[in-house]
């Protein structure tokens, strides 16, 4: 009976996977005449290779740093290390990701993908973000709609909604709502602060980017695990409340004692479901930025996606998928871990 | 400690009237049970007491005080659910000291009214242990814990061994007789089981389709039952009822015959007239075996509990009676039997189904 799901799954899931495993180890690309070669783990070199480079200020001959006429020290520049310099070759290729300055020494973060590493912050960012905000978020909107109340079906179906259209649709519906010149957004603020408000193009601004949409993933899906949390919630046994509401609970009370403890399981769940799909940031990023301004909103699918299909080069896309399905796997451990059942 | 006042007690959904008016005085230290088939509304009359259900009209009084719109918290009750409602995620130490964990009582009076609950419900070993870990009937302990700890003017009751098996409940019944006697508080007392009322009870309130039938010690209702429906709910196994028709009355008795049965002498209360069509009530408990009784029908059906047989025999009219036979009586089935009442012990009820 279950002989064409495991076939399916085989061919779709299992086989794809192992498929990124091996090509991550490979040079392949999407279509060329040269045969694939094995190289190693040159790829994930290539990726994640970090050094760090203390930059000492410029001397003069009495051992005096050379300062410019607003007293900033002068330092020499990144590229006379990372360009084919035969004393530096662990620097070799590698391009200033950032630099922090400790004293007068200006330590020089490396990195080999800048790209990829904004990559991995912007998604951690995401992560950090949209987990605790939508979590919380869809857990209010569920005690509010866990009510005996007239009509309280039609909330339920009105917080429901975005889960049902399309990220596409709605990922091209707030690009107007984020439009720098008449979007609703700008227009919105305009009105409450009688035209005080400067327009701001949401999108277009690397400082506003990630956060206009972060708001609207988190918008998206929140109805989602509203209902999750909605089903946690109706597990509880109303004596339980009524147990409290004899001892004479306050409300905070009774969701600390009663309603917190018995959507542990919940709680577990909606995080780790969270988790994942945020580390899977890719259709908004594509509709709506494309991963910029300036890669402020670039994001590990949206850069597996650009590799592998974009360049065509399938090696360094599975690369990043294999990376993405070991941090969703660390962390999604790391938080079971963290929430298991205390004896 | 405290007694309880309902007047005109009542309580409707809508327009669906679920309690019609209960009128009820339990005394301080008074041991009440609210006893009736499903749906009669003890449960929901238990509730509206504890606060967790609106009184729709009438006064509910607390010892002096009128509490119809206190918060259950303020009425000096402790209630005792069916299903436990102890929390899952506490200890058993926690879920005893809930009470006052919530009005943030320091740690050495909590610890010194929790050692007292669990001194008194012997289940000190119990403390650390999480409820997952205990049985149904451990639970239940925790649960009367609780609501030790409160130390309410009124415990409630609310079906507290419904969920547990049968032996347990013998034993859990004759603790919480004992817990009544050592703590001498009011207690009320929710059940469908009329052996729980029985053996518990100071005062029993028989309720049906949210009208109080009768109130009175297990004793009155069992031997004085005010209508036909406490005299079939109270008792076991349930009375027999034969249609009768009353002959003539005399001196307090009345003479009744039947198409089954020869004429009976029972006695009544107030008065018949002859050729008055009533119902006879005769307990099993209250017929033996006789060369020459009244009642005469073929056994159809011998349960053998060796200190008693229990014997169902059809009479002519394919009415089955059932009678309990003291000892183990050599019967077999087919076999033609006369019974006969012992006549002090009968109950005569009117058409409406009221006792005369």
């Amino acid at each position: 009976m279950a002989g064409p799901a495991i076939f399916l799954i085989g061919l779709f899931v299992v086989v794809p996977f192992l498929f990124a495993i091996g090509l991550s180890f490979t040079d392949q690309r999407l279509v060329t005449p040269n045969p694939t070669q094995f190289v190693g783990a040159s790829n994930y070199n290539q990726l994640l290779g970090l050094n760090l480079l203390p930059l000492e200020p410029e001397r003069d001959a009495a051992g005096q740093i050379v300062r410019d006429e607003a007293g900033a020290a002068k330092y020499p520049a990144v590229r006379s290390f990372t360009r084919k310099n035969p004393d530096y070759p662990q620097y070799d290729g590698m391009r200033e990701w950032f630099s922090v300055g400790v004293g007068d020494t200006q330590w020089v973060v490396l990195a080999r993908d800048v790209v990829f590493m904004t990559a991995l912050v912007n998604t951690f960012i995401f992560v950090l973000v949209v987990a605790p905000l939508q979590g919380g978020l869809a857990l209010g909107l569920a005690l509010l709609i866990n009510q005996k109340l007239r009509g309280i079906n039609v909330f339920r179906a009105i917080y429901f909604m975005p889960v049902v259209v399309s990220i596409v649709v709605v990922s091209l519906l707030w690009r107007f709502i984020y439009d720098g010149n008449s979007g609703l957004l700008n227009n919105l603020l305009k009105s409450l602060t009688f035209g005080a408000f400067p327009s701001v193009e949401w999108l277009g601004q690397p400082e506003t980017a990630l956060g206009a949409i972060i708001v609207m993933s988190v918008w998206q899906a929140v109805g989602f695990h509203m209902v999750i949390w909605l089903s946690g919630l109706q597990t509880i046994s109303p004596t339980l409340y009524e147990a409290a509401s004899i001892e004479g609970a306050s409300k905070w009370q009774v969701f600390r004692y009663v309603t917190w403890p018995g959507l542990r399981n919940t709680a577990v769940l909606v995080l780790v479901v969270i988790t994942m799909q945020a580390f899977g940031l890719f259709s908004q990023i594509d509709v709506m930025t494309k991963g910029g301004p300036l890669d402020s909103t670039q994001t590990i699918v949206f850069q597996a996606v650009q590799r592998g299909y974009g360049k065509q080069d399938i090696s360094g896309g599975s690369t990043i998928s294999v990376i993405l399905f070991v941090l969703v796997l660390s962390i999604s451990l790391i938080q079971r871990w963290l929430t298991r059942e205390k004896r | 400690m405290a007694s309880v006042t309902l007047k005109g007690i009542k309580k409707s959904y809508g327009v669906t009237e679920v309690i019609k008016g209960v009128d009820l005085t339990i005394a301080d230290g008074e041991f009440t049970v609210f006893v009736g088939p499903s749906g009669c509304g003890k449960s929901t009359l238990l509730r509206m007491i504890a606060g967790l259900e609106d009184i729709s009209a009438g006064t509910l009084s607390i010892g002096e005080q009128v509490v119809n719109d206190l918060p259950p918290k303020d009425r000096r009750i402790a209630m005792v659910f069916q299903s436990y409602a102890i929390f899952p995620h506490m200890t058993v130490r926690e879920n005893v000291a809930f009470g006052l964990t919530i009005a943030g009582a320091p740690k050495e009076e909590k610890d010194a009214k929790v050692a007292e609950a669990a001194r008194i419900l012997q289940m000190e070993h119990l403390l650390d242990r999480r409820p997952s870990q205990l049985s149904g009937g451990q639970r239940q302990r925790v649960a009367i814990g609780r609501a030790i700890v409160r130390k309410p003017a009124v415990f409630l009751f609310d079906e507290p061994l419904s969920n547990l098996d049968a032996a347990l409940r013998v034993d859990m019944r004759m603790e919480l007789s004992k817990l009544h006697a050592d703590l001498k508080a009011t207690m009320i007392y929710v059940t469908h089981d009329q052996v729980e009322a029985m053996t518990l009870a100071d005062k029993i309130v028989v309720l049906n389709a949210g009208i109080v039938q009768q109130v009175g010690s297990p004793l009155e209702l069992y031997h004085q039952p005010a209508n036909l429906f406490v005299a079939g709910f109270i008792g076991s196994p349930k009375m027999n009822f034969i249609e009768v028709t009353a002959a003539r009355s005399e001196d307090g008795r009345a003479i009744v015959s039947a198409t089954d049965t020869g004429p009976i002498s029972a006695p009544v209360r107030t008065s018949v007239s002859a050729g008055q069509k009533l119902t006879l009530g005769i307990r099993p408990h209250h017929l033996a075996l006789t060369a020459d009784g009244p009642i005469a029908g073929n056994v159809r059906l011998i349960e053998r509990l060796g200190h008693e047989t229990i014997i169902s025999a059809a009479l002519p009219s394919g009415y089955e009676i059932v009678a309990a036979l003291a000892g183990d009586v050599g019967l077999t089935l087919g076999q033609p039997v006369r019974l006969a009442p012992e006549t002090s012990e009968l109950h005569l009820f009117d058409a409406s189904g009221v006792a005369v």
